[in-house]
């Protein structure tokens, strides 16, 4: 049978993070399609119906689906859950929040984060984080699955001939009404995409420097992260956070600055391919998953190292 | 309004969990277990509702082995009123979880359910939209700020790309994400008086509820190690490295 992916977006463009859950998806045998829930999105569908290997795009556009609520959104998945094997969702905030009260409503149980595909009831998923790989199987009819982006390599965003199909819409269930949002607006790449990223924790002591970590970061053109402490201290905002809790990241380039490395942000980041540690403590844990550690005082060889980038 | 207050036993934050040799499961055997974090952000949440003047009695339920009642009298120590212990040493899995928290609130009627948006020994995430969802309630779920508005409540929500505020209809669920609140530190007398607080408890079958697993756990293993890094002298040195060893710049 079929899996059905539940596209992310933001009514204009479909998020990457969308190709990391269809290669999951592709990985299965049954071939996969795509729901499109939003508002004025037809601009999404046509991306996703570009989606190599999809099959068809199924679009529900209506006020109420605009900001992805998960009161609306899961009685939508509901009603055409029963024709489907699999129901995935990259594990994005809105991922998150949704799939669990769709697999609920269907009584099935969801796995969560999931890593690997070993066949279409067999999943691998890090648990405690990150410090454990569990192989697990579903025993229900269908599988509620959100997929962490960075265990699976994006499908090609071109290249498919989906076709794209209306379905019928659910009423607004009542229950919740999205009011604003304060989304941080940066010129940087988006951390959950980026190629290189530069984080800063606690060490770097003010919000003030960390001026310095994104002088760096713009240097390498990178995204600007950060440990649960420096965001807890008010440093920078929360979706900087990398971490078991936050976002987990597997850039090609990591470079960690001030930070200890807690097992909660070594799990956000430890999979990326290469890693560089400053900190001024060369007992800090993060230096057993650096590939390069250099030992010193941030404020004089971050600067440092930007002079010798600049070169 | 009565506030429920799901809390759950998991391991210690501070410890590093190992499969056991034959990979059946997770090591647990003499590990530090303690109230899981989330939870303890949740239960400091309807502590202030109720000094606020915005919630009536506090609830917390937890559902597991006979040591959760220790998390409990850590909830009642930091401030719940009574606490329900559902009793079980079988695996209990999210969805089972979300059906015994169902039965409870049919039974307790709260205003509104605050847990934690995941334990960080499963790191599910998952219980607080199930029982939302199988209750057929709103859900404030990843929540930074909750503040009841007659009867609605305004939830701020931590999000991929920054912060998103949302009504809801209530009753309703809340979880709680790290930036809530800082929960309080509970002092000795409120340790002593929590022994004397009501803590009630049940079995699933007393609640009419199915809690067999829905996924069978086959094997865990550790995950790869990283190979050993080394140190490098200077700045000098870390960037002749990246651009000719690694070759990421």
């Amino acid at each position: 049978m079929t899996a059905l992916v539940i596209a992310e977006h933001n009514n204009q463009t479909l998020n990457a993070a969308t190709l990391n859950a269809a290669a999951a998806a592709a990985r299965l045998s049954g071939g996969f399609d795509v729901l499109v829930a939003g508002h004025n999105c037809g601009a999404v569908a046509t991306q996703a119906a570009a989606i190599a290997g999809v099959g068809k795009v199924l679009v529900a556009d209506a006020a109420q689906y605009a900001h992805a609520l998960a009161e609306n959104l899961a009685p939508l998945v509901v009603s055409i859950a029963g024709g489907y094997s699999h129901l995935l969702t990259a594990s994005t905030a809105n991922g998150k929040n949704a799939m669990p009260r769709i697999a609920a409503m269907l009584d099935v149980a969801q796995l969560s984060d999931i890593i690997g595909v070993v066949s279409d009831d067999t999943f691998v998923r890090p648990i405690y984080a990150g410090n454990v790989l569990a192989t697990v199987q579903s025993t229900d009819r269908i599988k509620a699955i959100t997929v962490r982006t960075t265990g699976f390599d994006a499908i090609a965003a071109t290249g498919g001939t989906g076709t794209i199909e209306n379905i019928a819409v659910q009423a607004d269930a009542g229950l919740s009404t999205f009011v604003s949002e304060e989304l941080t607006k940066s010129s940087r790449p988006e951390l959950a995409a980026a190629d290189i990223i530069v984080s800063g924790g606690r060490g770097v002591g003010s919000a003030e420097n960390f001026a310095i970590i994104e002088k760096l970061a713009d240097l390498l053109g990178a995204a600007v992260g950060a440990s649960r402490a420096a965001v807890d201290a008010g440093y920078v905002p929360n979706d900087y956070q990398v971490g078991q809790t936050g976002k987990c990241v597997a850039p090609t380039l990591y470079v960690a600055v001030g930070i200890s490395g807690a097992i909660q942000h070594l799990a956000g980041m430890k999979d990326s391919k290469v890693i560089v540690a400053i900190n001024k403590d060369e007992e800090a844990p993060i230096f057993q998953v650096a590939d390069y550690g250099l030992v010193g005082d941030l404020f004089k060889e971050v600067p440092a190292l930007c002079e010798a980038l600049a070169k | 309004m009565k506030i429920l207050v799901a809390v759950k036993r998991a391991i210690d934050y501070n410890v590093k969990a190992r499969p056991k040799a034959d990979g059946s499961g997770v090591e647990l055997a003499n590990v530090k277990m303690a109230m899981n974090p989330f939870d303890e952000i949740a239960v400091e949440e309807a502590i202030r509702l109720q000094e606020a003047g915005k919630a009536g009695e506090i609830v917390a339920v937890s559902i597991g082995p006979a040591a959760s009642q220790e998390t409990l009298r850590t909830a009642m120590a930091m401030g719940a009123d009574r606490g329900v212990l559902v009793q079980t040493d079988d695996e209990v899995q999210p969805l089972a979880v979300a059906k015994l928290l169902k039965a409870i609130v049919e039974r307790e009627q709260p205003g509104m359910v605050i847990l934690g948006k995941q334990a960080i020994d499963d790191d599910s995430n998952q219980t607080g939209q199930m029982l939302a969802g199988l209750l057929g309630w709103a859900q404030g779920t990843f929540a930074c700020n909750v503040a009841p508005e007659g009867d609605s409540l305004a939830v701020k929500r931590e999000v991929d790309g920054g912060l998103q505020s949302i009504k809801l209809k209530m009753p309703a669920v809340v979880t709680a994400d790290l930036r809530l609140n800082e929960p309080r530190y509970v002092k000795l007398p409120n340790i002593m008086k929590a022994k004397k607080k009501p803590l009630d408890t049940l079995t699933p079958a007393e609640l009419g509820v199915d809690i067999t697993p829905r996924l069978k756990l086959l094997k865990v293993a550790e995950p790869p190690a990283r190979a050993g890094g080394v140190k490098v002298a200077d700045v000098q040195e870390l960037v002749a490295k990246l651009r000719n060893e690694a070759k990421v710049i």
